[in-house]
């Protein structure tokens, strides 16, 4: 008889049953999918991006369908983090996984008052600062693009917290690894990547972008080697976890960013084209450890060959 | 879900008529409900594409409905969709999203389903489900349907409506049967009518035009909107149309609105 492989990683001090979560964004609340995910089966969920305030989002259209990808504009519509905590935050009692909530800011201000007031909920077992989204200014800069932009926010947000940190990185950019040890220097527990990358599409019968909001986000299996390779490179710079993200749509997509060093995966467009994508990728990943004679995910993580 | 495709067949020019083996779960389909479909396993097309129910109705096999599907071929998912024969598998999520408000429909003394080009695809259903729960003797004359076209070659299902016992009123826009012109003129010329009720589906600049018809004559309207989506469970909020109270996704809070509540202006 053959032993069931151990799926158990930790995320700095975030223990998580599986390696498997579903992206921010992708998955709503959680609440959307409960005809086709039980999320107590997932390493964790990934809420869809809290702000301060309530934000209307970005004008539609904000989807564009591409080759193997697509394009989307959303601009972190959402209702704001009284509305979090007074309507959403209660469905997540009982729910068996680790709540990880991704929060966003026009100013380092906004971020700290969230994850402050955040912490003291049970509920929520970590955050991941969305730091990346292409679609928020700050400053005229997006801080993902700017290591000491990054570094300061990083501080900032550490010490209103001591909740595990996770810092998503945007992928438009130079040097992902300057912006890696920027945030390992602020105080980060992991780094999540990538984000989106940024594109736009065109309708050449009326010469008019698709999206409403002219350029928006690519995701998808159009931008896995670009994730791929960037987990990569900031898993070979800095000492800290790295969740990898960006076209996972199998369990041999997720496998590749475990080689690469991923310690855990989020699962995001997948989830759109097959919504019970994440429990496929954590059962693939299972029998690949179980094929392989691995009895440890831990084991898989960072375990490429390059000679 | 995997169902069985039991025909796929151009009915006229480039639009077919799609029948699916579907679950007896599908009894509760509302009309304005939509099916969410893989058309390839690839990911090139990578989306789902929407289809709303055009009809649900009796199967010869046990436990098992046949759900149909209005469908044209735009792009290169419906071109697709075109290729599939019957036996193979189709990849479906639904019914999904919020229909038509049945209640609403109920208390009215006229109800006028006001279609345009494919918008005949969820108003079939609907107009069946009306006059099947119609009680003889009540007084009730079943609803009233009004196609729109550009030519008569673009009509669909015309005879299947009066088949169902509807008064059909057709309008082309270049005069080559019925009434000349939009049939949202049609539609004033039939209107006011005390106690009516519109449920209307067609392209956007249409269903903004019915919008103001609806609110200048006082008769409530529900429109179905449609709309490219990704998740089509609401998580994504892709698919949204501004509406009094913010954006709503027209997968879930719809596709089935109340006119009134739509700002049409971007």
């Amino acid at each position: 008889m053959t032993m069931k492989p151990n799926l158990k990683v930790n995320i700095g001090s975030l223990k998580l049953k599986n390696p498997v979560m579903v992206a921010s964004g992708t998955f709503g609340y959680g609440n959307e999918f409960k005809d086709y995910v039980d999320p107590s089966k997932l390493g964790a969920i990934i809420t869809k991006t809290i702000t301060r305030h309530r934000r209307e989002g970005n004008r539609p259209p904000r989807l564009a369908e591409t080759a193997a990808g697509m394009l989307n504009s959303i601009g972190l519509q959402n209702n704001g983090l009284d509305d979090f905590i007074k309507n959403k935050l209660k469905d997540y009692k009982g729910l068996k996984t680790k709540l990880i909530v991704s929060v966003g800011g026009e100013t380092n201000d906004e971020y700290v008052e969230i994850v402050k007031t955040l912490s003291s909920y049970e509920e929520v077992s970590a955050f991941e600062l969305n730091i990346s989204c292409p679609n928020i200014e700050y400053k005229d800069k997006i801080i993902a693009q700017d290591s000491g932009l990054t570094l300061r926010l990083v501080k900032d947000v550490r010490r209103a917290t001591p909740l595990p940190l996770i810092v998503k990185l945007s992928p438009n950019v130079c040097d992902i690894t300057r912006i890696a040890r920027a945030a390992q220097e602020g105080g980060a527990d992991a780094i999540s990547l990538i984000n989106t990358i940024l594109g736009m599409a065109i309708d050449v019968d009326k010469r008019k972008p698709v999206l409403g909001n002219i350029t928006g986000g690519l995701s998808g299996p159009a931008i896995k080697p670009i994730a791929l390779r960037m987990v990569w490179q900031v898993h070979n710079i800095v000492s800290l976890p790295v969740i990898g993200m960006g076209g996972i749509m199998n369990a041999r997509d997720a496998v590749e960013f475990i080689i690469a060093g991923a310690s855990a995966v989020a699962i995001g467009t997948a989830n759109f084209v097959n919504p019970g994508a994440s429990l496929e990728v954590l059962e693939g990943i299972s029998s690949y450890l179980a094929d392989k004679n691995f009895k440890d995910v831990n084991e898989l993580i960072g375990s490429l060959n390059v000679n | 879900m995997k169902v069985d495709i039991l025909n796929n067949v151009f009915i006229k020019e480039c639009r077919l008529l799609l029948e699916l083996s579907v679950p007896a779960s599908f009894k509760s389909a509302l009309p304005g409900q939509f099916i969410h479909v893989r058309v390839e396993d690839s990911y090139d097309p990578i989306l789902r594409r929407p289809f709303s129910i055009h009809d649900v109705c009796e199967s010869r096999k046990k436990n098992m409905l046949t759900l149909r599907v209005l469908y044209e071929v735009v792009g290169k998912g419906t071109q697709l969709l075109s290729q599939k024969k019957p036996l193979s598998g189709l990849d479906c999520l639904g019914p999904l999203g919020h229909g038509f408000d049945m209640d609403k429909i109920a208390q009215a003394k006229k109800v006028y389903l006001v279609a345009g080009g494919m918008g005949v695809a969820p108003l079939f259903f609907l107009a069946k489900k009306l006059t099947e729960n119609r009680t003889p003797g009540t007084g009730n004359p079943g609803p009233i349907v009004l196609i729109g076209v550009k030519t008569k070659n673009d009509i669909l299902r015309e005879k299947e409506f009066k088949d169902l016992g509807c008064e059909v009123h057709v309008a082309t826009e270049d005069g080559s049967k019925g009434f000349k012109g939009r049939v949202t003129d049609l539609l004033k010329s039939l209107l006011p009518s005390a106690l009516s009720n519109i449920c209307a589906c067609g392209p956007k600049p249409m269903l903004a035009a019915l919008s103001v018809i609806a609110h200048k004559y006082n008769v409530p309207a529900q429109i179905s909107l449609e709309e490219f989506m990704g998740c089509g469970l609401g998580a994504c909020l892709g698919c949204v149309i501004r509406t009094t109270s913010g954006y709503k996704r027209i997968c879930h809070d719809g596709p089935v609105f109340d006119s009134s509540e739509i700002i049409w202006k971007e």
